[in-house]
Order: structure tokens, then C-alpha cells, then sequence
């Protein structure tokens, strides 16, 4: 056998190996969504959110009746306990101002969906900087690395010290009354979450071979924790952002319950809907069941997808 | 032992000083300040700076701060705008209740979830495993506040079963000795009283334990499921080991070492859970005082609130690493 030909196996082995290396590295997420695809829990929370969302896109344009005209103010009397009932030309029923309860229902979803999705990506890309910051740090950062890295990690242990429905309180109260600051309040609970997902993830990959590799062969440390370390540890944050569409949504109706949900009566939120509905809720149960219902449902077809999402992308189960 | 304790409390020292200066710039950035929540909107600027002075809001801000840090180390947290009582005060008094609540809390959620969770995984797929893993999936999702109104109206309201507000009913008259209305009544004997305090406390802390139940049986049962698969359960089934000391000593024991740690890290959740539920049910502890503090923004007790807060939730978890210690020999080598 020539040296030539001897090169030119040994390349060969080299391509074939390589491309099976690319073929399974690209094949984790190709695999999850596979199995994503066969899993019912997936299927019936995507299910759910595509509805949600299509009623929030659409929604405001189907309302048989204006959400905030209180047309039928004459006929509900809160004092008496005298409420109206779904009827034929009231679906769900009129509220305690008299508007139609169906129509706020479609309109609500919107705002919702609004506060759920804005808050949820202040703590994702707030926790994302920090937990980065943090990870790239105690990986690649040596001994004054892991120092600044255990500094960051005690304000975020801090944080977490602090129970979410105070943090929300605390946002609220220096910020005012106001949708922005729901959705600050909310979205700041979420910023230690996602800070410690993602530093776990990237510790537990900073030392993966391919690190060792990378750093051996002289790649800039900004270029590894860019294009390797950070990539590879997204799939527990992807999870965390699903399920924490769902604790947003909670969250924000609980700050509604507590008076510090979106003044603005104009606008209808299903959680700031439940909160109004809750002084009458002796009287008209169904008038606080509603928002209730949307919220659980919506809730949980984001915690269900969140949870498939989340096995799916278990390398235990993988092979 | 001792050691790990006294590390542990060391560590305490800058997280909560870390927690003082991020409260005391908080109550800084305060839009009017107390003035205003004392006043009202009619105050005038005289009036203002008057009370800004009687609070020492006029002197350099580090000078504010360590007289606020000396406030919080001597206990002396401030008076209530409500009640114009030290809010040291009103915690002690209103904690017996929401401690009562919290811990029939996690006594229900425990005592239901590991179980339920444990038989969940032995029967992986079975009615039990769909019913428990789906039920708990509904129990993340309702909003505590609602599943509360709900069980008010539905058992105190409609059936009648329980009563729907307050701690113990007005016309019992108990004596008060420790403050825990349900151990009270065994001190002194008036049974009653306590039969009468335990049934105050069904509903609400049914409400508050959805949360922490459902976290436990997804938990535990995950736990389980790997465990069970481990080398050493299959060791210890393969050398002729009765199956209940299996059970209970390879596997029980080693899934309960993560619910351990998630029960120590909910106790931020019971809290703000009975923020809602004590307000829902007029439960009178410390949550409902909150409750009416956010509404008439009563700073002191809010600021001494989320400080107070926070040192029960890291002595807490302090407990859980020292309960660790105690299921698991290897924590303790280490």
C-alpha cells in the first residue's frame, strides 16, 4: 500500500467519521421534536396554546357586544345580589357593571397572553445575562472566575430568599399601579430561575471534552462559551420559559388579587376579571369561574407542553 | 455536626445584610415616602418635611442605613400606620396563626404526596400513575386564591360543613397561653376550643397545600422511578432481602433525599400562598395582615415582613441540609 493511498484512506475515515459526529449532533433537537410529535401531552398542550393564541389574535375582532359598554347596566343590581346569568343574547352572562361577560372573556385574552409572554422574556433575558455572565465565568474564569461567579450567585440565592408574591409587592410598590408594572413584578420573580438553570447547565457542560478540546486547541474563551457552552446548555431555559408562561400567568392574577393588577377598567384581563369577581362570589359564582377556567386551561396547556418539552429533551431517555 | 450548623449560620450573615441594603434602597425609592402614606394626598410640604423629620428621612442616606440596620439587629422594625403598634409587636402576635396554617400545610401535603407519588411510580402507566400525575398538573395551574373561594363557597358557605372565616369562633372562649390556638386548647384542657381551631383550619390550609402537594408527587414519584431502577436496589433484591426492607430502606429512603430539599425550598411558596388564602378566609395570621398592609401601604410592616421572610426561609432550609444530613450518611462524611 502506497503512503498515498494510505493518506487518502485514513481521510476517508476522517470524512465518514466526521459527517456521522454532525449527523448526531444535529440530531438531538430533530430527535426531541420527533418524540415531542408522538407524545399526547404535547399534542394536546400545543393544542390548547394554539387556541389560546388565536383567540388572542382574533378575539378582539369576533365580540358580539363592546367589552367595556355597560349596556345592560339597568338589569344587575350587586347591592341586591341580583345577577344576570349566561343567556342567549349574554353567552357567559352579564358582570356586575352590566357588560357581557362572553365579549370581556375574548377581549381579556389578549392582555393576557401580553402580560404572560413580555413578563416571562424580562426574567428570560434578565436571568439569560446573569446566569451567562455567571456560567462563562466559573467555567472558563479560573480562581478570581469562580469568585465573581459564587458573588453573583449569593444576590441570586438572595432573591430567591425572597418569596415571588413580595418581590412582585416590593416592584409594584415603588413602580405605581400599572400593566408595566405587573409585568416587571412578574418577570422579576422569574430572573433567579432562569439565572441558576442556566449557569447549572453550562457548569455541568464546561467540563465536557469537547471544552477540553476547544481550549486545547487554542479557541478564544469568548468564542467557546458563545458557540459551544451556551448553545448546548439551552435546553433546560427553553423548558423553564414554557412552564414559566404559566406561573406568569398565575402570578399575574394573584397581583390582581391583591389590588395591584392593571387599573386601567378599560382594558379586560382575565386575572384582573377574577379579582373583581371575587366580592360577588357568593352571589355569581360563574362570573368568577370564567377567567378562572381560561387561566387554568391556558396555564396548563403551557405547563403540559413544558413537561413533554422537558422529557423529550432528557438525554436519559434518548437512544 | 455542630460545625456544619455554625458554617451555616456564618453564611446567613451577608445574604441578609446583602437583603437589608437592597430593602433599604427599596423603601428609599418609594414613591411619597411614609409621609404621604401617613398623611394622605391632602398633606401639605410643611407637614411633609415634619414627619420626614420625626422619621429621620432628612439626615445623609448612609446615616439612614445604619440606623436602619441597628433597628432590624435590636428587633425594632418600626410601628405600624395601621395599628400605630410595634411591628415586631403584631408579628409575634399574628405569627402562632399563619406557623398553625403553614404546617397543617405541609403535614397534608406530605402525608398525601409521598404516598401518593410512591404508589404512582410502583404502578408507572397504571389509573393511579395517570390520575396522580394529571391531578397534580391541575393542582400548578389553579391559582391558589381561586381553589380557596371555591372550597369557601362550596363547603362553609353552601354545605356548611366548616366554618368560613377567622381562626375560632367568637363564642368560645379560650384561653390564650402559647398563642397556637390548637395547642392552647390541649394545655388548658378546653378541648373544645381546639376541636373548634382545627376545623377553622381545614379549609385554608387544604388551599394552601395544593400548591406544595402537587410539587411533592410529582417529585416523589420521579424520584422513585429512579431509584428503583438503581444497581444496589437490584443488589439488595438479588441477595434475598425482604421486599418491604427494600422498599423502605433502598428505595424510600434514597427517592425521599430530592423531596427533602424541594419541601425546604417551598416554604417561600406556602408564604406567599398565605398571603391569598389567610386573606380569602379573613384567617387573621400574618398573611392577611400583609394583605391589608399592601392596601393601605403600610412600608414598616411590609419592609419588616419581607425581612423577617427572609430569615425563616433560610433557617428553614438550614433544617432541610441538617435533615439531609440525618437520612443520608454520605452527606455526613462530607
Amino acid at each position: 500500500m502506497s503512503v498515498a493511498t494510505k493518506t487518502d484512506k485514513i481521510q476517508r475515515l476522517a470524512e465518514l467519521t466526521a459527517t456521522k459526529e454532525t449527523s448526531t449532533g444535529a440530531s438531538l433537537w430533530r430527535e426531541a421534536f420527533r418524540r415531542l410529535r408522538r407524545s399526547k401531552m404535547a399534542i394536546i398542550g400545543a393544542a390548547v396554546i394554539a387556541l389560546f393564541v388565536l383567540i388572542a389574535i382574533v378575539g378582539p375582532y369576533l365580540t358580539p357586544y363592546s367589552p367595556t359598554a355597560q349596556t345592560w347596566r339597568g338589569e344587575v343590581f350587586p347591592n341586591r345580589g341580583e345577577f344576570v346569568g349566561p343567556r342567549g343574547e349574554n353567552w357567559f352572562g352579564l358582570d356586575h357593571l352590566g357588560r357581557d361577560m362572553f365579549s370581556r372573556m375574548l377581549v381579556g385574552a389578549r392582555q393576557t397572553l401580553l402580560v404572560g409572554v413580555v413578563s416571562t422574556l424580562i426574567g428570560l433575558v434578565a436571568g439569560f445575562l446573569i446566569g451567562g455572565l455567571s456560567g462563562a465565568f466559573a467555567t472558563l474564569g479560573g480562581e478570581a472566575g469562580r469568585r465573581v461567579d459564587s458573588v453573583i450567585m449569593r444576590f441570586i440565592d438572595m432573591m430567591l430568599a425572597l418569596p415571588s408574591l413580595l418581590l412582585a409587592v416590593s416592584v409594584a410598590a415603588v413602580m405605581g399601579q400599572s400593566l408595566t408594572t405587573v409585568m416587571i413584578a412578574v418577570g422579576v420573580v422569574q430572573v433567579p430561575v432562569f439565572a441558576r438553570l442556566l449557569r447549572g447547565a453550562m457548569l455541568a457542560q464546561g467540563g465536557a471534552d469537547y471544552v477540553l478540546a476547544a481550549k486545547s486547541l487554542g479557541v478564544r474563551k469568548r468564542r467557546i462559551v458563545l458557540s459551544q457552552i451556551v448553545p448546548n446548555s439551552l435546553s433546560p431555559v427553553i423548558v423553564q420559559a414554557t412552564l414559566s408562561l404559566a406561573t406568569a400567568i398565575i402570578e399575574a392574577a394573584a397581583l390582581s388579587y391583591l389590588g395591584l393588577g392593571n387599573p386601567d377598567p378599560a382594558i379586560p384581563e382575565w386575572g384582573v376579571m377574577l379579582a373583581q369577581a371575587q366580592r360577588f362570589f357568593d352571589n355569581a359564582p360563574m362570573m368568577a369561574v370564567y377567567p378562572a377556567v381560561g387561566i387554568i386551561i391556558t396555564a396548563l396547556g403551557f405547563t403540559l407542553l413544558g413537561e413533554a418539552m422537558r422529557e423529550a429533551l432528557d438525554p436519559k431517555l434518548r437512544g | 455536626m455542630l460545625r456544619l450548623v455554625v458554617r451555616r449560620l456564618l453564611q446567613l450573615i451577608p445574604t441578609l445584610l446583602g437583603l437589608s441594603v437592597l430593602l433599604f434602597l427599596w423603601l428609599d425609592r418609594l414613591p411619597g415616602g411614609p409621609a404621604s402614606a401617613i398623611l394622605g394626598e391632602k398633606a401639605t410640604e410643611a407637614e411633609v418635611a415634619r414627619i420626614n423629620r420625626a422619621l429621620g428621612l432628612d439626615q445623609p442616606v448612609y446615616v439612614q442605613y445604619w440606623r436602619f440596620l441597628k433597628r432590624i439587629v435590636e428587633l425594632d422594625l418600626g410601628t405600624s400606620t395601621q395599628t400605630g403598634q410595634p411591628v415586631w409587636d403584631e408579628f409575634v402576635l399574628r405569627f402562632p396563626a399563619t406557623v398553625e396554617l403553614s404546617l397543617l400545610a405541609i403535614l397534608i401535603a406530605v402525608a398525601v404526596g409521598v404516598p401518593l407519588g410512591y404508589f404512582a411510580a410502583r404502578n408507572r402507566g397504571g389509573w393511579l400513575d395517570v390520575t396522580a400525575v394529571s391531578g397534580s398538573l391541575v393542582g400548578i395551574c389553579i391559582p391558589v386564591f381561586f381553589l380557596a373561594l371555591i372550597l369557601k363557597g362550596v363547603f362553609a358557605v353552601e354545605l356548611g360543613i366548616f366554618p368560613s372565616y377567622g381562626r375560632q369562633d367568637t363564642g368560645i372562649d379560650a384561653t390564650s397561653v402559647t398563642g397556637f390556638a390548637v395547642l392552647d386548647g390541649i394545655l388548658t384542657g378546653e378541648f373544645d376550643a381546639s376541636w373548634d381551631a382545627i376545623m377553622h383550619l381545614i379549609l385554608p390550609s387544604v388551599a394552601l397545600a395544593s400548591i406544595p402537594l402537587a410539587v411533592i408527587v410529582r417529585m416523589t414519584r420521579a424520584s422513585v422511578l429512579e431509584v428503583q431502577d438503581e444497581d444496589y436496589v437490584r443488589t439488595a433484591e438479588a441477595k434475598g432481602l425482604k421486599r418491604s426492607v427494600v422498599r423502605g430502606r433502598h428505595v424510600l429512603r434514597n427517592a425521599m433525599l430530592p423531596v427533602v430539599t424541594a419541601i425546604g425550598l417551598l416554604t417561600g411558596s406556602l408564604l406567599s400562598g398565605a398571603v391569598l388564602t389567610e386573606s380569602v378566609f379573613s384567617f387573621g395570621g400574618i398573611g392577611s395582615f400583609i394583605r391589608t398592609a399592601i392596601d393601605a401601604r403600610d412600608y414598616p410592616v411590609l419592609v419588616g415582613f419581607i425581612m423577617f421572610i427572609a430569615m425563616v426561609y433560610v433557617l428553614i432550609n438550614l433544617l432541610v441540609d441538617l435533615a439531609y444530613s440525618l437520612i443520608d450518611p454520605r452527606v455526613r462524611v462530607h
